[in-house]
């Protein structure tokens, strides 16, 4: 996007002295070309978790929940609904992703109204999002009515479905002695957080609570910023500076904050 | 840049990640017994499919959204390459040094 009142200074600038400062190399503004760089690392740092992730995962395969087994509510409804909910909160995200881009769109042909519309909608599905971020933390935190049993080793089992003997660890059915010397000293635990997790895996919750909450204190950043630009909309900050490349540049980390949500979405809930 | 069609353009994007998305939960709902069962390097069909289909998204959400596409060449090649050359070097990485413990491998 090229705005009107920059190209005069790119056609008096020769490639000599391009990159001698007073001019904009990549035609792009310092403000929009520094929110490039700094969502490129970001885009590192997100890497890094989810590689580390992935890796720990591998190493410690037998105990690591599925994660369609450990959310699959639905606020509202009974039963067993694997993936809807996550499903839900990734299409809220795209659907403010559109919304954000659309105020970008409007900034560009400087119509505050249609900003103020489009804007508004990309916060409002930023607090939505946020809300059932909360949600699904909640029922992670407080998990299951039936809970689990934690060995004095840290391992997870389940009882068996119907008997107070037999217990399941790993995948593994155990009985009799071993099955009762396990359940002596065994806690019954509920839920998850960073010591124990009911569902398998300690590392499992640390990584979730710890990659789903860095993306969380993304879009919470970005749900402020977008409050801040919105109030400098409607007090004519844009239209007094004759552009409203703030919107654009905000818009980038809007949707730098979806994009690392899909990448979250595919290696935490699908693979 | 005419009126009609960026934002029509913004839609069709909109429409694709919404289809895409739909194929990756209805793939991991179901998880298809030919994808799950065959392994390639060591990782299954299911998973390059969700992994090619992401890919696929980012890169809508990137050029379109983001508008990465009607930059200056120089610039999407700096945003991208260090993208496409540190990430598998991170991965490399952990995955040499892992092996190297014997946590993994």
């Amino acid at each position: 996007m090229i705005f009107s009142n920059n190209s005069i200074m790119e056609n008096t600038v020769t490639k000599n002295n391009l990159w001698g400062g007073g001019a904009r190399p990549m035609i792009a503004s310092y403000g929009k070309l520094m929110m490039w760089f700094f969502l490129m690392t970001d885009a590192l740092t997100f890497s890094a978790f989810l590689g580390a992730y992935g890796f720990q995962r591998f190493v410690h395969a037998d105990a690591w929940p599925i994660a369609d087994e450990v959310f699959n509510h639905f606020p509202f409804i009974h039963g067993e609904y694997p993936m809807f909910f996550v499903a839900l909160m990734t299409f809220i995200l795209i659907m403010s992703s559109v919304t954000m881009v659309l105020a970008v769109h409007h900034g560009h042909k400087m119509n505050k109204k249609g900003v103020i519309i489009w804007l508004g909608l990309t916060i409002i599905g930023g607090l939505i999002f946020l809300g059932s971020q909360a949600w699904e933390w909640y029922h992670f935190i407080h998990g299951t009515y039936e809970g689990a049993l934690r060995g004095a080793d840290g391992s997870i089992a389940h009882f068996v479905s119907g008997t107070t003997s037999e217990i399941i660890r790993h995948g593994e059915v155990l009985t009799g002695e071993v099955a009762a010397s396990f359940i002596a000293s065994a806690q019954e635990i509920h839920g998850a957080n960073l010591i124990y997790n009911e569902y398998g895996h300690p590392l499992f919750a640390n990584f979730f609570f710890f990659i789903t909450g860095f993306h969380g204190f993304h879009v919470f950043s970005g749900v402020v910023i977008l409050v801040v630009i919105f109030i400098n909309v409607l007090r004519n900050t844009y239209e007094k500076r004759g552009h409203y490349e703030m919107v654009e540049k905000v818009g980038l980390y809007w949707h730098f904050v979806d994009l690392v949500w899909v990448f979250v979405f595919t290696f935490f809930y699908l693979v | 840049m005419a009126e009609g069609n960026s934002t029509r353009k913004i839609w069709i994007v909109f429409w694709i990640l919404f289809v895409l998305t739909t194929i990756e939960v209805f793939l991991g709902i179901f998880k298809p017994d030919f994808l799950t069962d065959n392994l390639i390097i060591g990782v299954s069909l299911l998973n390059h499919t969700f992994i090619f289909l992401t890919l696929l998204k980012a890169y809508y959400i990137v050029m379109t959204f983001m508008h990465l596409g009607d930059e200056k060449r120089s610039l999407k090649i700096s945003i991208i390459a260090p993208m496409f050359v540190l990430i598998p070097y991170l991965l490399f990485i952990l995955l040499v040094e892992a092996s190297f413990h014997g946590a993994i491998g």
